[in-house]
């Protein structure tokens, strides 16, 4: 099975537990496995190797804290000096004072420039701008038809020249014809290039040239590759970049390459695109990215994710009672409907530390959630409020209900309430409370993987055909009394 | 032209010459130690072979060399392209064939990876070849995807079956299975909307466009190609196996080997997977396209490194 890093660190750490401090010798291996970690998430050979190098200087003489395995402790080294690299958020657009703001995007073929240009359009729209986008892919066949769908969803005008040959003239002309309309902000979207294409590169440059755009974005693939490093530097030698914008990290990326992007041009990332429809871009989250590229989960975005499409209220409740410790069977069904609607369990629950590959297996089918929604609705709100309160006889009368067996009931009970303090600790709590919880989830998820929470195998599926059967069966017995 | 000339070519009218990266590594006559085996490794991790593939090639390179069948650095490249290109024999990249009646081809992959393309590129190679072509536009969901694959149809000279934005892509497939039956093609090509394979709903649609084609065609699809964009890493591994367990996919085509990037992606996947490469893509126009020469390819990754990073 798939190994995390925390893993390895923890084997290699093994026998150092709250003592002594990490010496050169130990570090020495640990950092072999964080090398590893960050090639198998993309980060490039040389900035991995640079990087690895700053981790080992501030990782040397850190003391081993007392509660703080070692293995954590270097996870936290690591972590922090990725967020460090990664960050800081510069995610705002400077828009001008005398306007329009003019952005120019560029990257390389089937990045997602022509998608990214509308969200960035939506983006400002929903600041109260006036965009327009310019159609300057004049070479792929029918680009400029997919910039005026996108616009026409978006209500967005798309400056377009159909029998036009040259970009740097559309962009110039319609840079122009915004400064006398109401347009305050001119989207430039550029046709895909090659990094090693020179002259499609001194096009861009011509373009950059010819309109003076405030921001200069590229639109990279978050699942780039080692090339990633030649492509990031190539257009920030030709372009001078503002920032990068990382698309379709909504893929199971480890996403490595926003590390490489910023080592190398030192530009922010400015958002991250995660799906296809135009409302899909996102701030870009160091630290969650960081997780990622040490395959240790994504909990805040999980969360985020949950609270996203449970409706306001009811998040703040659930977030509320998550922080005291009194989350409720009702709450975390809610959490797991909200699941549902977010889209297949598996990809959400590869979210959670540890589970990601752990889960690549298992499939943690929708029957056993519907299990799960089976046993939680034969309760009572009370005993959804208060599951410590379930005894052996109301575990038979819940059993009964669902058309499952007792023990069923009481193992998922028990693992919600052995979730409960750790989801208490996510809530609240300092970073080092996190950093435990995420490891304890993280172990959990491994021990149990796909048995989140996991009711013994083997026993009765909960089938809401035979449910209902039973349901009606004691109905009727008891209106013959 | 073979394929590295065409790269060379591709590359001349652009930039300086590059540095040769495995080469200097590999000098003449410097001879095999742990140094240079480590050397090796970070090279082939610098062309996307990821780590668990490249420690595979390491230690077999180590045992030839400990084994004595390998003692200079010389030797290393013919070493590792036979490795390498001797798992791929060459009936695997054959395209398969109907026994009779149209070949299906089902052309899927991740978002932006190149299908619509290859589909103009496969259609200009079959047509090339003698066969007979359609065409039929089953992304219905991007913005003017419809659009984009029937401008190639039109420039190309072949049918392209197509329905409104948003309609069913089954339906979609069916009837241009319909329609290459009617009309006795040699093979109907499936362009497919770009998907991740994270996203279960979307791999399912695969499948059902897969059994909806069969009610006309009971053998298809004879090929499920997979487009693979070059600068993609290691995810790519997922993407493969994700999309084989919804589909049978029967081989890649490597888009955007015409950039920088080595495309050593396809090492790990044909090592851990056993999916043949078999079409390359060099170029955004229908001629670009080059049946996988293993041999070149191999060549390929390892002639040049990435630059050297500015701190
Ligand atoms: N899942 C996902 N798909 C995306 C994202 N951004 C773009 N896409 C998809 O990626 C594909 C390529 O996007 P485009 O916007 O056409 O890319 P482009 O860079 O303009 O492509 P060219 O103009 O051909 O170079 C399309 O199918 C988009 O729907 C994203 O953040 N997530
Ligand atoms: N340089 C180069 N560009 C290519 C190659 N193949 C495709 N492209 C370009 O890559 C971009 C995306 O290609 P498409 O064929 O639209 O990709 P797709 O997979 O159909 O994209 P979606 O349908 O949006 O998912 C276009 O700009 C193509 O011109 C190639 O081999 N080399
Ligand atoms: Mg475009
Ligand atoms: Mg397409």
């Amino acid at each position: 099975m798939f190994e995390t890093l925390s893993d390895k660190l923890g084997g290699i750490f093994g026998g150092l537990r709250g003592r002594g401090k990490i010496t050169e010798a130990n570090v020495q291996e640990a950092m072999r496995q964080v090398r590893t970690a960050l090639l198998e998430a993309d980060v490039n050979v040389e900035v991995a190797r640079d990087f690895v190098k700053r981790c080992q200087e501030a990782a040397l003489g850190q003391e081993v804290i007392k509660t703080l395995k070692p293995d954590q402790v270097m996870i936290k080294v690591v972590h922090d000096q990725l967020v460090e690299l990664m960050g800081p958020i510069e995610s705002r657009i400077p828009f001008v004072s005398q306007p329009p703001t003019v952005i120019l995007m560029a990257g390389l073929q089937g990045s997602g420039k022509t998608t990214t240009c509308a969200k960035l359009a939506r983006y400002c729209q929903m600041r109260g701008k006036k965009p327009i986008l310019v159609a300057a892919d004049l070479k792929r066949p029918a680009a400029i038809d997919q910039l005026e769908v996108l616009g026409k969803q978006l209500n967005v005008p798309v400056h377009t020249e159909r029998d036009h040959q040259n970009p740097v003239k559309v962009c110039r002309n319609a840079v122009h014809a915004a400064r006398k309309s109401d347009r305050d902000v001119v989207i430039l979207d550029t046709a895909g290039r090659l990094a090693i294409d020179d002259e499609l590169m001194s096009e861009v440059s011509q373009v950059a040239n010819a309109t003076r755009p405030h921001q200069i974005y590229l639109v990279l693939d978050a699942m780039t590759g080692q090339d990633a490093v030649a492509t990031a530097k190539a257009f920030d030698a030709r372009l001078e970049l503002d920032g990068a914008i990382l698309t379709k990290f909504d893929s199971d990326t480890r996403g490595g390459a926003a590390l490489s992007v910023k080592a190398v041009t030192g530009k922010p990332i400015k958002f991250i695109g995660v799906g296809e429809k135009l409302e899909a871009l996102e701030e870009f989250h160091p630290e969650r990215v960081a997780g990622r590229i040490l395959g240790m989960g994504d909990v805040v975005t999980l969360v985020e994710k949950a609270h996203e499409t449970m409706d306001a209220e009811q998040a703040q409740k659930a977030q509320e009672k998550m922080a005291k410790g009194t989350l409720g069977l009702d709450d975390f069904l809610s959490q797991l409907e909200g699941f549902r609607k977010m889209g297949p369990m598996k990809q959400v629950l590869k979210m959670i530390p540890g589970m990601g590959d752990a889960l690549k297996n298992v499939d943690l089918p929708e029957s056993e959630l519907n299990r799960f929604k089976g046993i939680i609705h034969s309760m009572t709100p009370k005993e959804r409020a208060n599951p410590d309160r379930i005894e052996a006889s109301r575990r038979r009368r819940i059993a009964k209900g669902c058309g499952c067996e007792p023990q069923e009931v009481s193992a998922l009970v028990k693992q919600f309430l052995n979730m409960r303090p750790l989801m208490k600790m996510m809530a609240g709590g300092g970073i080092g409370d996190r950093m435990a919880a995420m490891q304890s989830l993280g172990n959990m998820g491994q021990l149990q993987a796909g048995q989140v929470p996991k009711i013994a195998r083997g026993s009765t599926k909960y089938d809401p055909r035979k449910a209902d059967k039973i349901r009606k069966k004691r109905k009727r017995s008891r209106r013959r009394k | 032209m073979g394929l590295f000339d065409f790269i060379r070519k591709g590359l001349s009218k652009t930039r300086e010459k590059l540095v040769s990266g495995l080469r200097a590594v590999l000098p003449f006559g410097r001879k095999i130690d742990e140094d240079l085996l480590d050397e090796l490794y970070v090279a082939m991790l610098a062309g996307d072979i990821g780590p668990a593939t490249a420690d595979r090639l390491q230690d077999e390179i180590r045992a030839a060399w400990k084994a004595g069948k390998l003692s200079e650095a010389q030797e290393i490249l013919a070493f590792l392209k036979d490795t390498i290109a001797g798992t791929w024999t060459s009936g695997d990249r054959q395209l398969a064939r109907a026994e009779s009646g149209p070949t299906v081809i089902f052309v899927v992959g991740i978002n932006g990876s190149g299908k619509t393309t290859s589909v103009a590129k496969l259609c200009q190679f079959l047509r090339a070849r003698g066969d007979s072509v359609l065409l039929g536009a089953c992304d219905t969901f991007r913005a003017a995807a419809i659009d984009q694959l029937t401008i190639w149809a039109e420039r190309l000279g072949v049918d392209i079956v197509k329905h409104q934005p948003g309609s069913d892509p089954a339906a979609v497939a069916f009837d241009a299975c319909e329609a290459g039956l009617a009309r006795g093609v040699d093979t109907i090509l499936i362009d497919t909307a770009g998907r991740l394979h994270t996203q279960d709903h979307l791999m399912a649609e695969l499948n059902k466009i897969q059994r909806v084609v069969q009610k006309k065609i009971p053998a298809a699809p004879h090929e499920v190609l997979l487009v693979l964009d070059a600068t993609i890493g290691q995810n790519a591994v997922n993407q493969a196996r994700s999309f084989a367990e919804a589909v049978d996919v029967s081989g890649l085509f490597v888009a955007k080997l015409d950039g920088s990037a080595k495309g050593g992606i396809v090492v790990s996947i044909h090592d851990q997977l056993a999916i043949p490469v078999k079409f390359i893509g060099l170029g955004e126009t229908p001629e670009d396209i080059r049946p996988f020469d293993p041999g070149e390819f191999v060549e390929a990754l390892f002639e040049s490194e990435p630059e050297e990073v500015n701190k």
